[in-house]
């Protein structure tokens, strides 16, 4: 009964995530893969990358990735190779592009926006407070532009 | 029977949301007190009515009543009688319903409790909490009856998704509840106090403790998730950045910063306006949150298109609810003038740079999230968002967070001196960058989150121990002294200690598991031995076993270290035959030092197992990190100031003549 129960239980269970015989032999590139792997999405999953993914559909672009670095190629090449066939939709980190500008600038817009107004109202507040001078001194006046420029 | 019931009690709790919604606001705008006076039984009456018809679908779901089509859809007869219960919880109609249970069991405490509160301010917190309940009681009877009945009842049920069978998700959504929904309090009154046009310490004093009771709940909620996800998912994740996990984190997050700033309103009278819109938002995040779980939404656009009705509804209430307090708060938040000064350096900037970098965080992950959705309806692309943009995005703030915080937290109230402040800091400091100097040398250079992480942790677990050994003099005075003063020292100062110490012990656990884990994939035929990191793991074999409703294959593996059998680990694979749906238990051994995780994989062709080990170095402090979180919660809500609060309107109801 109990080899029976076992039997059901095997037979139930998909593929797990990456297989002992998907590894490849050189560790170096193997660890490439697997970070190449965690910043790719399972298309077909919930928010799953394809590192940690059961699905079929998951090994199968692991196997990708793992040819592709076998080829020779760079792993920017691999990602590229990968977008080109199933679109920016794949990556879990968007693109750093025009179109995702408001995605990546949100949280330093805000910050600076924020900080300026928290800036303004503290300074408000302590009225009677030895303040430095407004404007920038000559010294921070260079640094910004270096940071500007570079 | 019972279904009815809970139906009609559900039915009866709306209508008497409505009038007191409208009396109690009528009256304190009139100066009624009969009429403000009808809100305390009408809150309590809607409490017990919604436990009437939660204790009905609980009894539906104990008994298996199968002609109740939510219990035949999601119980099972076979069920251990824990999952029986937890069930109510566990699908979308019986997770609304205790929702709304909990908004009328917070509603139901102002009842009882808020004797001490100006009565107008009373019964327009207790107005505007029914309408967030009207509109949850009216989602759930016109979307989502959790009591319709079956004309054709089943013979047993579909039982419940087996991933949801697990101690630690059982109570997860109840603790997740009572935080998201605990911060509807901070709203009501922030709303409130935008109608009486009031805001002072009081006021403060008294959306403290709630805000801190939901805070608590939710960082416990949160944590019990991520320790689910650690043990069941199979391969040690503990956080996602799920769309669903994001929807409590906002909150989260939000109520973290509230609490900050409504220390300020406390003891400073200051930043009252900024407090009354981070009661808002923080509420609003939880509305925005719900909505995300509920309507599928960001999962997928189709999901939503398919079945618009309940996603539109809870749009509707988010965009009146949000929209409405927030335009009120346009019209109303300039009468709330702080008349405090401070200076550039103090305590009160300190907070305000928390709050920042708080409120900043959770809009990353609000557009983190969103933005899938955003993309594809303003350009019809798809992209992804996921860890790694959250990683990148997100982690900065906590960076510079963790930096400023033990300094911020000992700097003085109204004016600062940042050189005297840093005198007992700089050694800490030092001895943090030596440590993460070492942690760098010691790995051989590699990616800096561990040396950085760790230079952080230590500065603020040293630092939050060194605000409290500055407070009462250790060292400086004779040691009896030091102990006398320790004693005097408010339990709100030791609690704010102990949450930024697990704040720290947060931060280190991340940094270990995440710069250090170790993993080793392989097959193994039984009786092989393989050797991971320090340790070595037999394999003794794979028996096939019976659970009260599911069958499994567990493995049976030896853990040694130096040839000496430390533990025995037995990862099962269980098959759950009502769904077919399979799921992995793996084995821990832990420890303060690490944990030792292994996982049975898939029986192959040649007769051997796949095999998933793993060494996680210092997991268990991000656990511990997020108790130390919750206690200091706890021994800060415990404070002295509340329970005088709370003694001083016991001597007053004494002084009221018993007539």
């Amino acid at each position: 009964m109990l080899k029976y129960l076992l039997l059901i239980v095997m037979l139930a269970t998909p593929v797990m995530a990456v297989q002992p015989d998907e590894i490849l032999a050189d560790p170096v590139m193997e660890a490439r893969a697997r970070d190449i792997s965690k910043g790719l999405r399972c298309l077909v999953c919930r928010n799953e990358n394809i590192d940690d993914s059961n699905a079929e559909l998951a090994r199968d672009l692991r196997l990708l990735v793992r040819e592709r670095l076998v080829a020779g190629d760079t792993d920017q090449e691999v990602e590229d190779f990968v977008v080109e066939r199933y679109g920016e939709y794949v990556l879990l980190k968007p693109m750093f592009s025009l179109s995702n500008a408001m995605l990546w600038f949100a949280g330093p817009a805000l910050l600076i926006v924020g900080g300026w107004i928290s800036l303004v109202f503290i300074r408000r507040r302590s009225t009677g407070a030895a303040l430095p001078e407004e404007g920038l001194t000559a010294d921070e006046q260079a640094k910004l532009d270096a940071l500007l420029k570079g | 029977m019972t279904a009815e019931l809970g139906h009609f009690a559900l039915i009866l709790a709306f209508a008497i949301s409505i009038p007191q919604i409208i009396i109690p606001m009528i009256g304190a705008h009139k100066g009624w007190n009969d009429w403000m006076r009808f809100a305390t039984p009408a809150a309590i009456a809607q409490f017990l009515l919604v436990g009437v018809a939660f204790a009905m679908l609980t009894t539906a779901f104990v008994t298996s009543d199968f002609s109740v089509r939510l219990v035949a859809a999601n119980s099972h007869s076979a069920k251990p009688m824990l999952y029986k219960v937890t069930g109510v919880w566990a699908n979308h109609e019986g997770s609304m319903l205790l929702w709304i249970t909990i908004l009328t069991l917070f509603g139901a405490t102002i009842a009882v409790w808020g004797r001490n509160l100006p009565p107008s301010l009373k019964a327009r917190v207790l107005s505007v909490q029914s309408m967030v309940g009207a509109a949850f009681l009216a989602f759930i009877l016109f979307t989502s009856n959790p009591f319709t009945r079956l004309g054709q009842p089943p013979v047993d049920g579909n039982g419940l998704n087996p991933l949801l069978q697990d101690p630690g998700l059982a109570f997860h959504p109840p603790f997740l509840y009572l935080g998201y929904v605990g911060l509807s309090m901070a709203f009501s009154f922030a709303v409130a106090a935008l109608i009486e046009g009031k805001v002072d310490a009081a006021w403060a004093r008294w959306v403290r403790p709630w805000t801190l009771a939901a805070w608590i709940f939710l960082t416990i909620g949160i944590g019990l998730g991520s320790w689910w996800a650690y043990y069941e998912l199979g391969w040690g994740g503990w956080w996602f950045w799920d769309p669903v996990e994001n929807a409590s984190f906002m909150p989260w997050l939000m109520a973290t910063a509230l609490l900050h700033s409504a220390i300020v309103v406390e003891k400073r009278n200051a930043l009252k306006s900024w407090t009354v819109l981070l009661a808002i938002l923080a509420f609003s995040f939880s509305l925005i949150g719900t909505f995300i779980v509920r309507s599928g939404v960001i999962t997928s656009v189709h999901a939503f298109a398919n079945d618009p009705e309940r996603g539109v509804f809870i749009l509707v209430i988010l965009a009146v609810a949000i929209g409405g307090a927030l335009t009120l708060y346009a019209l109303r938040a300039t009468q709330l003038k702080s008349t405090a000064v401070f200076g550039l350096v103090s305590r009160e900037s300190g907070l305000v740079m928390n709050n920042l970098l708080l409120s900043v965080a959770a809009a990353v992950v609000f557009v983190g999230t969103i933005w899938p959705l955003v993309a594809e309806i303003t350009t019809g692309a798809k992209v992804s968002v996921g860890a790694p943009f959250f990683n990148i995005a997100f982690t900065p703030f906590m960076v510079v967070l963790a930096m400023i915080l033990p300094i911020a937290a000992m700097l003085p109230w109204k004016r600062g001196d940042l050189k005297r402040t840093m005198q007992p800091l700089w050694g800490i400091a030092a001895l943090s960058v030596a440590l993460g100097a070492a942690v760098w040398v010691m790995q051989t250079g590699g990616r800096m989150l561990a040396p950085v992480g760790l230079t952080l942790a230590f500065w603020v677990v040293v630092g939050a121990m060194a605000d409290v050994a500055v407070r009462v003099k250790l060292g400086k005075a004779s040691l009896p002294e030091s102990l006398r003063r320790s004693r005097n020292l408010p339990r709100a100062d030791w609690g704010k200690m102990f949450s930024h110490i697990g704040f720290g012990l947060m931060i280190f656990g991340i940094s270990a598991i995440m710069s250090w884990e170790v993993e080793d994939i392989r097959v193994a035929k039984i009786g092989d031995t393989f050797p991971l990191q320090a340790y070595e793991i037999r394999f003794d074999g794979v028996k096939g076993i019976q659970g009260p409703n599911y069958t499994a294959a567990r493995g049976e593996f030896t853990l040694f270290k130096d040839r000496v059998e430390i533990a025995k680990l037995y990862p099962e694979k269980r098959n759950y035959p009502v769904q077919s749906m399979p799921t992995s238990e793996a084995a821990i051994d832990q420890n303060l030092l690490r944990d030792v995780y292994v996982v049975l994989g898939d029986r192959q062709n040649d007769g051997g197992w796949a095999v998933r080990s793993y060494v996680k170095p210092f997991t268990n402090w991000i656990w511990i990190g997020v108790f130390t979180l919750s206690f200091g919660g706890l021994l800060s809500i415990t404070d002295r100031r509340y329970r005088v609060a709370s003694a001083a309107r016991k001597s007053t109801m004494s002084a009221v003549p018993a007539e």
